[in-house]
């Protein structure tokens, strides 16, 4: 589903603050594939969700998403293989905008737009459905203006809208650090639900281990811009916090540093 | 001081006031639905004045000569979009070098700096020896380009169209091409612009090349007098937001003709125009620094 061979990048080369991101990235992943992505501060984990993503040209290297090499296309069009649900809860939704346009707008991603008007009234019954699944009473507040929301509900809209239309591969990019334990949980919650039911392939960054360990099929750890983990199948699904920690010595020659991922 | 001479001059008011309402709704995509700071109107107005008067002159219809005005607009538009997208350049910094440039754009098309028409010997659709009719005029423009804007905003691209000026993360994560979005609303905005710098100069009896100067500050004046004055009540619809531009053009200068009522020199006008918009952008900051100051203890609701 997810392919990417030797990517390479380095920010601000030959300046003072060079900084080389990721350091020969090879990842494959297979359809229906959850993987939990963890690591250090500045190991590159959210920065290859933005080489996917398309954020910036990369150095070297290939994106290919689904049979299709992205390498070269621009962000928006890369975003009709894309589902995004970013750390800001700001970002992945339009403040000024009613619940159900951020919707409409979502459900058309990867469509050509026209003149036709924005949104319609099956659509609209459809969203009420769909939002009564969140559970989080989004379901009467249609025209409310999604900068009257919550962090959380945030970032269960922006779930929603990044798998409105099925993506090839969803990207999650630490959506629950932002926000309170409890309100974190739910969202995790709704995520895993969504991934589920949709059969989704997903890649998830987080700081907290143990989440990383809990969720999906497969997790990678990242240092210094490179893979250093794949743990997939039953040695994931029976790995500990402690195994972690190991394994990291182990692959990286380092004892694991990030206060955030041990505390939490 | 003759309340009377006050009371005869505001009709002349609200006819200025509606056509430079007709400029500010299309400030108002740019500064508000798109949150650009584009400068291109300054020299835009004024092209659309020098294209109309030329067009007409040269024997073309009044509603060709309108619409050659519109689209000279949108081209100065597409030149401040290039700057932006293309090279980079702060959008700002952009319009202010389009309008420097469209100076010497608009010498070249009146020839000199100004160029009269006459409504005795040209068929002008407004001017203001006749205000009723003006205003008439003024208030057809204003609603059809309110009617066929808010239309545009409720089409699916016109809904990514908002989304890019709300959330640029957003929208290109949800397919948008940012960039042309910009350029569109450049264009459109200073197409918008020229149509009304058009109908000003018909309704002044001529274009000039000064006839722009401070035309953004009129415009942001409009638009921000507009939300300070009806926000509240306007905010939820796009149809009335842009009514309430339009209502902010026209107490504009229903302020600048009690100002001079009062005694103040035309030449003051500037600085005035300065200090009212000042004043109304100081309002809703200084209201939240004001509020946040006295926030209840345990945060708001929603903390």
């Amino acid at each position: 589903m997810l392919e990417l061979k030797g990517i390479f990048k380095t920010f601000n080369p030959g300046s003072p603050n060079e900084k080389r991101a990721l350091n020969g990235i090879d990842l494959v992943l297979e359809e229906g594939d959850f993987v939990t992505i963890i690591g250090g501060n500045g190991a590159g984990k959210s920065t290859m969700l933005n080489a996917i993503a398309g954020a910036w040209p990369i150095d070297e290297g290939q994106v290919i998403i689904d049979g299709v090499d992205v390498t070269h296309l621009p962000e928006h069009k890369r975003a009709a293989y894309l589902g995004r649900v970013f750390q800001d809860p700001m970002n992945g939704t339009a403040a000024d905008m009613e619940i159900e346009e951020n919707l409409a707008i979502a459900k058309r991603r990867g469509k050509n737009r026209s003149f036709r008007w924005g949104i319609t009234r099956k659509e609209r019954e459809e969203y009420v459905e769909l939002l009564k699944m969140l559970d989080l009473g989004l379901e009467t507040r249609m025209r409310a203006k999604v900068g009257l929301l919550s962090g959380g509900q945030r970032q269960a809209l922006t779930l929603l809208m990044a798998t409105l239309k099925k993506p090839k591969l969803l990207l999650l990019d630490e959506h629950t650090a932002a926000l309170d334990p409890k309100t974190a949980a739910k969202v995790l919650e709704i995520s895993d639900k969504i991934i589920a039911e949709n059969n989704l392939t997903a890649l998830m960054v987080t700081h907290n281990m143990k989440d990383a360990i809990a969720h999906g099929n497969r997790l990678i750890m990242m240092w210094d811009g490179k893979i250093i983990l794949d743990i997939k199948g039953e040695e994931k699904k029976n790995l500990t916090v402690e195994d972690l920690l190991k394994q990291f010595t182990i692959a990286s020659g380092k004892e694991f540093t990030s206060d955030r991922a041990l505390l939490s | 001081m003759n309340i009377m001479a006050l009371i005869n001059a505001l009709p002349g008011s609200i006819a200025q006031g509606l056509i430079w309402g007709i400029m500010a709704i299309g400030v108002y995509m740019t500064y508000k639905v798109l949150d650009l700071a584009d400068l291109t109107v300054d020299g835009s107005i004024a092209t659309g004045g020098a294209t109309a008067v030329m067009l007409m002159l040269s024997g073309q219809n009044v509603y060709v000569a309108l619409i050659g005005a519109t689209i000279a607009g949108m081209l100065a538009g597409l030149a401040t979009g290039i700057f932006h997208v293309a090279f980079g350049i702060p959008s700002i910094l952009a319009g202010i070098l389009t309008q420097l440039g469209l100076y010497s754009v608009n010498m070249r098309i009146m020839g000199k700096s100004n160029q009269a028409i006459s409504v005795d010997n040209y068929d002008l659709i407004l001017s203001l020896r006749d205000i009723p009719n003006a205003i008439l005029v003024g208030v057809i423009f204003c609603a059809v380009l309110i009617v066929v804007l808010y239309c545009f905003y409720g089409t699916e691209i016109g809904r990514v169209f908002r989304a890019t000026g709300c959330n640029e993360i957003m929208a290109r994560a949800q397919g948008t091409n940012t960039d042309h979005m910009k350029i569109i609303g450049l264009m459109i905005s200073n197409g918008v612009v020229a149509l009304a710098g058009g109908l000003y100069a018909q309704y002044q009896g001529n274009a000039d090349v000064n006839m722009g100067r401070g035309a953004i500050v009129i415009g942001l004046a409009a638009v921000i007098i507009g939300e300070v004055v009806l926000g509240r009540w306007v905010y939820f619809n796009y149809m009335l937001r842009m009514a309430a531009v339009v209502f902010g053009a026209i107490m504009y200068f229903c302020v600048i003709a009690v100002v001079l009522w009062l005694g103040l020199e035309t030449t003051d006008m500037k600085l005035i125009s300065a200090l009212i918009v000042a004043a109304f952008l100081a309002v809703p900051y200084l209201k939240g620094k004001y509020k946040a100051s006295h926030v209840k203890r345990g945060g708001g609701k929603n903390a």
